[in-house]
């Protein structure tokens, strides 16, 4: 019962909670990457084009100027002069070097006029192609720089012009990149060495920048989003783009944590609500499966006490007719019997007969008779009396008064019997509306029932008033012994007609038959408890006209 | 002063023979009836009638309904209710009618017949008080 309340409850809220969540999930991670790829890609165009320009403007000036002039200090020192005002300082040096590697003209704040290049790693790789960026590299001076440079042929030979640019300058393209609290960007060569310093501090991790750099070839120029977990066992989000034709990586790193933060809270807020909502659901299951389970059984029993109600008062209806019957239908022919022995005795009063030796016995035998019919017709009074109306003048009554003058007519007797009576009277009790005589024939009944019970051992009776707690507007009457009690067998049967344990000509097993008449025609009801060897106690509710 | 003259009514004949017999063995003039039109019509032919002992319980013309008969026609005949315990009521009711009393079957002979000259005395009573008052008016009318 709670399993299935609590299954038919939790599915759809399970179910819509993972289907939204799942939703959300995959949309919020559609559009975190789709915002991480952005970032990336502009990123990679404003750095592309940042060194594009620089060369550009290299290769502007290697291919339009004779090579005397570019050969000359001065001309170079005013190009740098013009070039630092054009672009904001991010060109330090300019110089320019023949195919040997030697310096031959330079304007810059070094003493670089001369320089032997011919053995730099950079030379050689620029000298073989028309144009070249360098990675970043601390190189003669000792401090982080790259280097933009172009070869053109002029007077039959190669000769290289080459510009430093402001590693700072390029830096802050990067430097100032911030995504949520913890996502920076940084850009790596291929041998992993920063070409621009992330505003964190990050440990390189050559294995997977390896990986980076495989899997960003495969996608070919497209940003490539990926997750890995670093050495401290955090989650990153990557989104890696490549720059400068392929030779460096941009890479925006952020913690899925923080980049996921809000789908974190709303999942958090989504468990939060489902677990407070599960444990009302549970609570509410068992509660309210408890409580139904409750007024379920209680209905039954009330059923069931119904039912026996009904079965015992139809019992007692179709008995108080049967006991009708039988008295009307043996009522007149013992009247007949008593009338004709009446004639009899009178007949006896005349001559023949007086002399009659057995005249006494004759008499005795019709006294007998008489009697008899005397007897046949208290029976049937009492029948009638179970089963009709009597003596029905009704009159309000106080029960404590007639209480008082039953036990003062039962005393002589319950004292002849040593049984002492005792009464416990609520005073100020209601007025209530019944006949006193049948009142008193109840209570006599009962009161005679405990005398005859107690008769071998004394005991006391105990008559109770109050106003009744478990019946509303209704007045108790107790009649208690302490005498040997009804077994259980007998307790069911007492209250029908003939039913009776005492000696044959003792009694008629009507009395307990009338009380029950009694009390039902009062609109009451009457019930006993009995322990064997303890006592019995009979309560009688009558209820208050209001 | 003299017997009451006694009319027994009752459905059933066992019971009303004996009983006849008794009364009559003690003096008394008694005739019966078996039913409440029966005994109305007796009633018509014995005008001297004293005591109707009358049954509560009759097919027909039950107790009640016969009474209140006699009692419209014969108001100073007394009527004696005589019931089996079941109807208790309709003789308390029949009484409320003007009945005398109630007596239950089956009752003491003598019981019955203290009953009877009660109400005999009582008629006898009544039917002077009436003659004194009328010997009165005539008086006074003659006094006038």
């Amino acid at each position: 019962m709670i399993l299935t309340v609590i299954i038919v409850s939790f599915t759809p809220m399970v179910l819509v909670i993972a289907i939204l969540l799942q939703q959300f999930n995959a949309s919020y991670h559609e559009k975190t990457h789709a915002h991480l790829s952005e970032l990336v890609q502009k990123h990679k165009q404003n750095i592309d084009s940042f060194l594009q320009e620089k060369l550009s403007t290299i290769e502007f000036l290697a291919s339009t100027q004779r090579l005397s002039r570019l050969n000359d200090n001065d001309f170079l020192y005013e190009t740098l002069i013009k070039l630092r005002r054009d672009y904001d300082n991010v060109f330090v040096d300019l110089g320019l070097i023949d195919e040997k590697g030697i310096q031959r003209a330079y304007a810059g704040p070094y003493e670089l006029e001369a320089a032997d290049y011919s053995n730099a790693k950079w030379f050689k790789k620029a000298i073989s192609e028309p144009e070249f960026i360098s990675d970043v590299f601390l190189g003669l001076r000792g401090f982080p720089h790259f280097i933009v440079a172009t070869r053109v042929k002029k007077n039959g030979g190669f000769w290289l012009m080459r510009a430093t640019v402001n590693f700072n300058a390029f830096n802050s393209l990067v430097h100032n990149f911030q995504v949520g609290r913890t996502g920076f960007a940084f850009i790596l060569n291929r041998t992993g060495e920063f070409q621009a310093k992330p505003n964190q501090e990050i440990k390189p991790c050559s294995q997977c920048y390896s990986f980076f750099w495989e899997a960003v070839e495969k996608t070919r120029n497209n940003i490539l989003i990926t997750r890995w977990t670093d050495d401290s066992g955090r989650e990153n989000l990557y989104a890696v783009g490549s720059l400068k034709n392929g030779d460096w990586l941009l890479i925006v790193k952020q913690q899925a944590e923080d980049a996921f933060s809000d789908l974190n809270r709303m999942s958090n807020i989504a468990l939060l609500i489902f677990l407070v909502g599960g444990t009302a659901i549970i609570g509410m299951a068992a509660f309210t499966s408890k409580q139904m389970v409750r007024r379920i059984r209680k209905a039954d029993q009330e059923t069931e006490m119904m039912n026996k109600q009904i079965i015992e008062t139809g019992k007692m209806a179709s008995l108080g007719e049967l006991a009708a019957g039988i008295a009307h239908e043996i009522n007149n022919p013992v009247a007949i019997m008593v009338e004709e022995a009446g004639w009899m005795g009178d007949l006896f009063e005349d001559e023949p007969f007086a002399e009659s030796k057995n005249l006494s016995e004759f008499k005795r035998s019709l006294a007998q008779i008489n009697t008899q019919g005397q007897r046949c017709k208290e029976i049937t009074h009492k029948l009638l009396s179970f089963a009709r109306k009597t003596d029905t003048t009704l009159k309000d009554v106080q029960v404590n008064q007639l209480i008082q003058e039953i036990v003062g007519l039962s005393e002589q007797m319950a004292r002849y019997n040593k049984v002492t009576m005792a009464t416990e009277l609520q005073p100020d009790l209601p007025f209530i509306t019944i006949s006193p005589s049948e009142m008193q024939q109840m209570l006599l009944n009962l009161i005679n029932n405990a005398i005859d019970a107690m008769s071998k051992s004394g005991g006391t009776i105990k008559i109770i008033t109050k106003l009744s707690r478990l019946e509303k507007d209704h007045i108790v009457i107790i009649v208690e012994d302490d005498g040997p009690g009804i077994p259980e067998s007998n307790r069911e049967r007492i209250f029908e007609p003939f039913f009776t344990t005492k000696p044959v000509g003792r009694g008629t097993g009507l009395g307990l038959s009338i009380c029950y008449g009694i009390v039902q025609k009062m609109g009451g009801k009457i019930d006993v408890h009995s322990t064997v060897g303890e006592g019995t106690r009979f309560r009688i509710w009558i209820p208050v006209q209001k | 002063m003299a017997k009451p003259y006694i009319m027994l009514v009752d459905d059933e004949e066992s019971f009303v023979e004996p009983m006849q017999k008794r009364l009559d063995k003690r003096g008394y003039k008694i005739i019966a009836a078996y039913s409440g039109d029966e005994a109305l019509r007796q009633m018509d032919t014995h005008r001297n009638l004293d005591v109707v002992i009358l049954d509560v319980k009759m097919p027909g013309m039950d107790g009640i309904e016969s009474l209140k008969e006699i009692k419209k026609k014969f108001p100073l005949v007394e009527v004696i209710m005589l019931t089996g315990h079941a109807t208790v009521e309709s003789a308390i009711e029949g009484m409320k009618l003007g009945a005398f009393d109630y007596l239950m079957k089956p009752c003491e002979m003598d019981v019955l017949t203290a009953k009877v000259e009660e109400a005999a005395g009582k008629k006898h009573a009544h039917e002077e008080k009436i003659e004194k008052a009328r010997i009165e008016k005539v008086m006074s009318t003659r006094g006038v």
